[in-house]
Formats: structure tokens, sequence, C-alpha cells
């Protein structure tokens, strides 16, 4: 069977929602960080495939930039957990809320 | 003489170290050094300024100290004149006269009070002191000052020390009373005394003296009609019959005897009571523009003298005899001034000086001894025990009954012949006065000093020196018990000397003043009589009138009947009074009780002080309750009106203010917060809920777009 690009849409699409659904119904802020990851890489899974299908390296260089992107998120991202963590001693999304009114 | 000032000053500043360091920090001979030695020096001055006027040509001195109220235009009679008061000071006749009597006399008394006030405690000794001296320096300013306000300076000082004075024992109710009564009658005679000043100011436009009686000389005597002099001349006559004590306003002295006596001789020789008599001198020219007053004076006078007198006769407390003698003696003096003789008035006013500060004196001498007992019936053959003081206050008796040869025969014989040019019948009156004085006055010496010692037993036998040891002493009125009386005794030294040498000037005072008809026959003038002249004419006049100011004299026989007849008129007093109180003593009782009547009437002093106190007084507290009731009903009504009227307001204007306003301001907040509360509802801070509306917005975005491309 040969591998298509509509195959590498659908596994982009499946990770892609299985990201969204983690950043919506965990209550966890490291898994809602890992299905953000998980996202990003439904979407470059999605670029590589479809720079392949028509033969542009942009695609390619594009998803360098955003492994590059990520993993300066990821960075600061986790930064702010561990402060919070520090202060609250809980990395559930429900207790932070001191920003709020 | 340019250091005139100093005489009233020097007392002023004792005055102030006693009041303001004395009564705190200094020990009692400190406190009397400082006193008696500012006295003395005001005393030595005088002297010198005296001389100096004695030899100077011009007889007038003025010397001004400072500015004190700087000119301001006030209306007067003839438009805006300039309201102006120096710090002045006067040097002449008078006033030399009057500052020799007053730091004289007022030295003395210091000096006996030293020794007098020994039994207070320090602190009251040294107000003592104090008092005394501001008393002079009050006196000293009064007769000093070259104007009517540096004058009156002086005369609301004498009435506010009189009242200090008089009220010194203070936890006494009587002496209190008695300090209020001096201060209020005497503000009734201050009340005529100022307007008579503001009614000069308007007349004159000036309030020197000098000048105003420059200005009163060149106006026409009122003899027919009662004008503007007339009017001026009363109020000032009302003032002095505050200050010197004659009828009506003669009721506050003989209650001043609750004081220490010293201040008793104080203020009835040397201080206050002459100051009307002065005050009346020194305007001898205005009295003399205003004949209806001067008759009024005259008249004033000699009954006040008479009714004093009259007083006199049953009064018991030797101090009192001797308070109305002094209302007496007062009366004397204005007869003098309302006949015209100011220079007989002035002349009596010295002489009287000397032996009533001598009688006052040597009436404390003997209460001093006596243990502060005061009633004479109580007393009694005291000369055995105080020589010195019998004899001292037997010289000053003979000399106010008019004795031949001592000073008071001079001075009252001038004033009843001078009367007697006037009106037989003020002589008349005069005349009663001087048997009755020399009445009283005597029977004062035989009851204390003659006769059997009617008073308290003491440690030892009653007739005996007194022997210290035994203890039962005859302490019965309460005296404190800090000191054992031992009898009756002689005063100290530095009480009977200021005594002795007031009985030399009782004597011999009278001899600057000897009558022509006596005068002629030696070849001496009457000196006082020529010397003070000056200070009761105006300049201009004393020229012009050189000789006509002289009144009609009388011829020799009858002036020599008149001396004569007081002389003999004053003899059968003192016979009389020897002859009831050291012959017969029980022929005076049994005289009391068939005159039970009229003794009862002149013991209660004619009812006068209860008739002031049922017209005047009542009417005043009535008055003042009525206007106390209006002033609670009508004025506070209004006020608490006024009030209940605003508080009614402002509760409307709360409940308005509550409800309405406060009620939109809310209404309008409350909208808000619930309108607010809507949306709040949507901001959870919910990460998760905002990814939620994320997404649907993102669904909904692509199933339009789906939509659009493929249905559309």
């Amino acid at each position: 069977m040969e591998i298509t690009p509509a195959h590498y849409t659908v596994l982009s699409a499946a990770l892609f929602t299985i990201g969204v659904i983690g950043v919506l119904v965990r209550r966890n802020i490291i898994i809602i960080f890992m299905a953000i990851e998980l996202m990003l890489n439904a979407v470059n899974i999605n670029l590589v495939a479809h720079a392949q299908q028509v033969e542009n390296l942009v695609g390619q260089v594009f998803v360098v930039f955003v492994i590059a992107v990520a993993a300066a998120e990821a960075a600061v991202g986790l930064g702010i957990i561990l402060a919070f963590y520090r202060n609250k001693e809980t990395v559930n999304i429900d207790e932070m809320n001191v920003m709020r009114w | 003489m340019d250091l005139i000032w100093l005489i009233p000053v020097l007392p002023g500043i004792g005055a102030a170290l006693n009041g303001l360091l004395g009564i705190r920090y200094f020990s009692k001979p400190v406190a009397a050094a400082i006193a008696c030695a500012t006295m003395g020096g005001a005393l030595l001055l005088s002297i010198f300024a005296f001389a100096q006027l004695l030899g100077a040509e011009h007889r007038e001195h003025v010397v001004t100290l400072a500015h004190w109220i700087p000119p301001i235009p006030l209306q007067t009679v003839d438009g805006l004149g300039a309201f102006e008061a120096p710090w002045a000071f006067r040097l002449d006749p008078l006033s030399g006269m009057m500052i020799l009597i007053v730091s004289g006399i007022g030295f003395l008394i210091h000096l006996y009070s030293s020794s007098y006030m020994d039994h207070e405690p320090r602190g009251g000794y040294v107000r003592f002191f104090c008092y005394l001296n501001l008393f002079c320096f009050f006196m000293l300013t009064l007769v000093l000052g070259s104007t009517f306000l540096v004058m009156f300076v002086g005369w609301e000082g004498v009435g506010l020390c009189s009242y200090l004075l008089i009220g010194f024992w203070y936890h006494k109710k009587s002496a209190a009373d008695a300090g209020k009564k001096a201060f209020v009658v005497n503000r009734v005679g201050d009340f005529g005394f100022v307007l008579g000043v503001f009614l000069i100011f308007f007349t004159f436009g000036t309030i020197d003296f000098r000048e105003v009686a420059e200005a009163a000389s060149q106006m026409p005597v009122e003899s027919a009609a009662f004008g503007v002099l007339s009017t001026i001349c009363l109020l000032l006559f009302v003032g002095a019959v505050g200050k010197s004590a004659q009828i009506p306003l003669y009721v506050w002295l003989p209650d001043a005897m609750e004081g220490p006596t010293p201040v008793s001789a104080l203020i009835h020789a040397a201080t206050m009571v002459t100051a009307g008599v002065y005050m009346v001198g020194r305007n001898a020219v205005l009295f003399s523009h205003a004949p209806m007053v001067m008759t009024i004076v005259a008249v004033v006078g000699g009954v006040t003298a008479l009714m004093a007198a009259t007083i006199g006769l049953v009064q018991t407390d030797i101090k009192k005899v001797l308070a109305y003698s002094t209302v007496s003696q007062l009366g004397y003096m204005f007869l003098a001034t309302g006949v015209g003789a100011f220079g007989a008035g002035a002349f009596h006013l010295m002489t009287h000086a000397f032996f009533k500060a001598l009688l006052f004196l040597g009436s404390g001498s003997v209460i001093h001894a006596m243990n502060d007992e005061q009633d004479m019936q109580k007393m009694g053959n005291m000369k055995l025990y105080m020589p010195t003081t019998f004899i001292t206050m037997f010289v000053g008796a003979l000399a106010i009954a008019g004795v031949p040869g001592l000073s008071g025969f001079f001075s009252k014989d001038e004033i009843l012949a001078k009367t007697f040019v006037a009106s037989p019948w003020l002589w008349g009156l005069a005349v009663v006065t001087a048997g009755m004085t020399a009445f009283y006055m005597f029977r004062l010496i035989f009851m204390t000093f003659f006769g059997e010692y009617r008073g308290p037993k003491w440690g030892g036998d009653a007739e005996g020196q007194a022997d210290g040891d035994h203890a039962a002493a005859a302490d019965d009125h309460g005296h404190d018990g800090a000191h054992v009386w031992h009898g009756p005794h002689e005063s100290p030294k530095l009480m009977t000397v200021p005594l002795m040498i007031l009985a030399v000037g009782a004597a011999v005072a009278g001899y600057v003043g000897i009558p022509p008809i006596i005068g002629d026959f030696v070849g001496v003038g009457n000196a006082i009589e020529h010397f003070l002249e000056p200070s009761f004419v105006a300049e201009s006049a004393a020229l012009a009138e050189e000789g006509e100011h002289a009144v009609a004299h009388l011829s020799h026989v009858v002036e020599f009947g008149l001396m004569a007849f007081s002389v003999l008129i004053a003899g059968l007093g003192i016979a009389l009074a020897y002859h009831l109180y050291v012959r017969r003593p029980k022929r005076a009782v049994e005289l009391a009780e068939n005159w039970a009547g009229a003794h009862r009437v002149l013991t209660n002093k004619y009812y006068v002080d209860e008739a002031y106190n049922s017209t005047v007084i009542k009417g005043t507290m009535g008055s003042a309750r009525g206007l106390w009731a209006v002033d609670r009903n009508v004025v506070d009504g209004a006020v608490n009106g006024a009030g209940w009227l605003t508080r009614a307001l402002s509760w409307v204007s709360h409940v308005l203010d509550k409800y309405v306003v406060d009620g939109l301001v809310n209404l309008a907040a409350w909208i808000c917060a619930e309108g607010s509360y809507i949306f709040r509802r949507g901001q959870t801070g919910l990460i998760q809920n905002y990814a939620v509306a994320t997404l649907f917005g993102v669904f909904a975005c692509a199933t339009a777009f789906l939509v659009v491309r493929f249905m559309g």
C-alpha cells in the first residue's frame, strides 16, 4: 500500500484533534503543555508531507523554524510553571486563577 | 523738682517688688524694709520738692514724663478738638502740701504697720505691704496728676486699693462684704466724676487742670442759671461725695473699719477720703463759677458733719467712733470749700490728717494691747498700762476737739469764721457739730483710758502686770491660740514712735495757719492760706482780683467772739463727757434708757443702711431679676426657637438627602452592579473555557467558510 498525502493529512488531523482535546479536557498544565506540542507536531507532519508532495523545500525549512519556536516556548512555559509551583505547590489549572477579578 | 515723677513711682516699685517677688520669696523684715524704704524715699523727695517750691519764684512746675494718649480728634462744643493725655505731673502749692501729707503720714503708717501686722503669716504680711505701697502710689499719682485723666488713674487706683485693703482678711465674710461695699459705692461716685470729665472735655477741649481753669475763669459766673459749669461741678462733686464719704454715699466708710487698723488710718488720714476734698480744691476756679453747686457742697458738708457726729455720740466700737468722726470732719472740709474757703478746707485737711492718723494708730495700739478687742465697753483704765499711747491719743483728741493751741483749733476756727460770713445757719450746724465732736472724742478717751478696767481677766491678778507663765489666759474670743495674751501692754517702739511724731504734728501743725485775729497781735500772717492761694485761682484772675477776691473781713470783735464761743462749746462737750463717763458713769446708762428711742435710732445709724437695703439694693436686685426673667424667656426663647427651627429644617433636608438624592445615586450603582453581573459570569479566568470558546469560533469560521465556498 502506498502512503499518499491523504494518509499524512489524516494522521495530522488525528494528532491535532488529540492535542485539542488534551488542551481542553485535562487539568494538569504539564499534560496541556504536552498536548500543545502534539498540535504543533501535527502541523509539522502536514507541512513536511505537503512539501514532499509539491517538491518545494520552503515547507521543510518552515518545520525547522516551528521546532525551534516550540523549544523556546517549552523553555519559557516550563519556567513559568516551575515558578508557579514554587509559590502555590500545585500544577492544577483550575487553581491558577490569581489573575482573575 | 524734675524728679517729682519719682515720688509716686517709688512706692509703685515697692509694690511691684513685694507683689511680684515678695509674696513668694521675701521674709517679713525684707518686705517691710522695702515698703518703708520706698515710702521714705518718696518722703525725702517730697520734702526736697517742697523746699524747692518754697524757694521758687513761679509756684508751679509741670513735668511731662511721656505721652500717653496721642492727640485724637474728638467732638467738642466748638468743632473738633484734639484729645490728648500726657503722663504729666504738676507740683504747685496744693499738690505740694498733699504729697507731704501722703508720703509723710504714709511713711509713719508703714513703720507702724511693720510692727502691728506682725501676727500675720508671712504671705499675708508681704501682701499687706504690697497693697499699702500700691495705695500710696495711686494716691500720689492722684495728687500729682496734671490732667483729669492722670488724676482719674489715681482716683480709680485708690478705689481698687481700698477694696483690697478693707477686704484684706478676705476669709472673714464681713470684711469681704465691706470691701465690696466700698468699691461699689465708690463706683457710683466715680461715674459722676467720669461724666464730669467728659463734659469738661466737651466744653473746653482740654483736660489739663491749668488750661481748664484759665478757660473757666473767662466764663461768666453762673449765679442765676444752672449752666454747663454748674453741671460739670455737680458731676465732679458726685465723684467727691463718693470718694470722701459724704451724704448720701458715706455708708462705705464706717464699714471700712473691717480692714486692719493701719489701713483705716491710711484711708482716713492720708489717702482716699481726702481725694474728694483735694479734687474740689484743685478745681476751685470751676466751683467758684458755680455758686449754686457751692451752696449744695456747703449744705451737704454741713449736714454730713452734723449727722455723722450724732451717730458718733453713741457708738461703742472704738474704730466706728473714729470712722464717723472722719465723715464728720470731711463734712467740715466740704463746708469750708462750699463757702468758698478753699484754703481753710485744705488747711483742715492737713491738720485732720495728723490728728486722725494719730487717733487711728493710737486706737490700733489699744486694740493690739487688748488682743483685738474693739469694744470700748470692755476697756477702761488703759492709761495705766499704755501711758505713751494714752498721752499721744489725748493730744490727738484735744486737737480734734478744737482746744486752743493745738492744730484742730486753728483750722476749725477758720472754717467756722468763714462759714459765719457765708451763712449763720450753716455756722450753727458747724458749731453744734464741734461741740459733739469734743464730746464723743472725750467719751472715747474716758471710756478707754479712764474708769474701771472692764475687760477680760488674764493670767495673774487684774490690777498687776501680767504674769506670763499662767496658762489660764483670757483668750476668750477665738484667737488662734498661737500666743497667749498676757493682759494689756504698751506697744513696741515701732508703733509708739510714729504715734509720738504724729502727736507733735497734731499739736503744732496748726501754727502755719494762724488766724488774723491772733496773727495780727504777734505779727505773722496766715502762712498756709497765702501759700495755697495760687492753686485756687486762675493765673490771669489772680492778678486782676487781687484785692477784690478777699471776702468781706469780719471785724476783730466778732471774730474773737466766734472763736471764744466755739472754744466754749468744745469745753462744754469735754466737760459733759467727763461728767458722764468719769464722774457718774451710771448717768450715761440712765440717759440712754430715758431716751431709748433716740438712742436706738443713733445706734442704728439712722437706719440708713437698712433704707438703702430696702430701696436701692432691693430695687436693683428686683429689676435685675426682672431683666433676668426677660432674658431667660424672651431672649433665650428667641435663640432657642431659632435653634429648634434650624433643627427641624435640617431634619427635613436630611430625609430628602437620604432617600431622594442618595436613592438616585444608589440606584445608578445598583443598575451597574446588576448589569455587570451578567457579563461577569463569562469571565471565569479558566484558560480552558476560553480555549473552548476559541475552538467554537474557529469551527464557526470554518463552517461559514465551507458553506460559502461550496454551497454558495
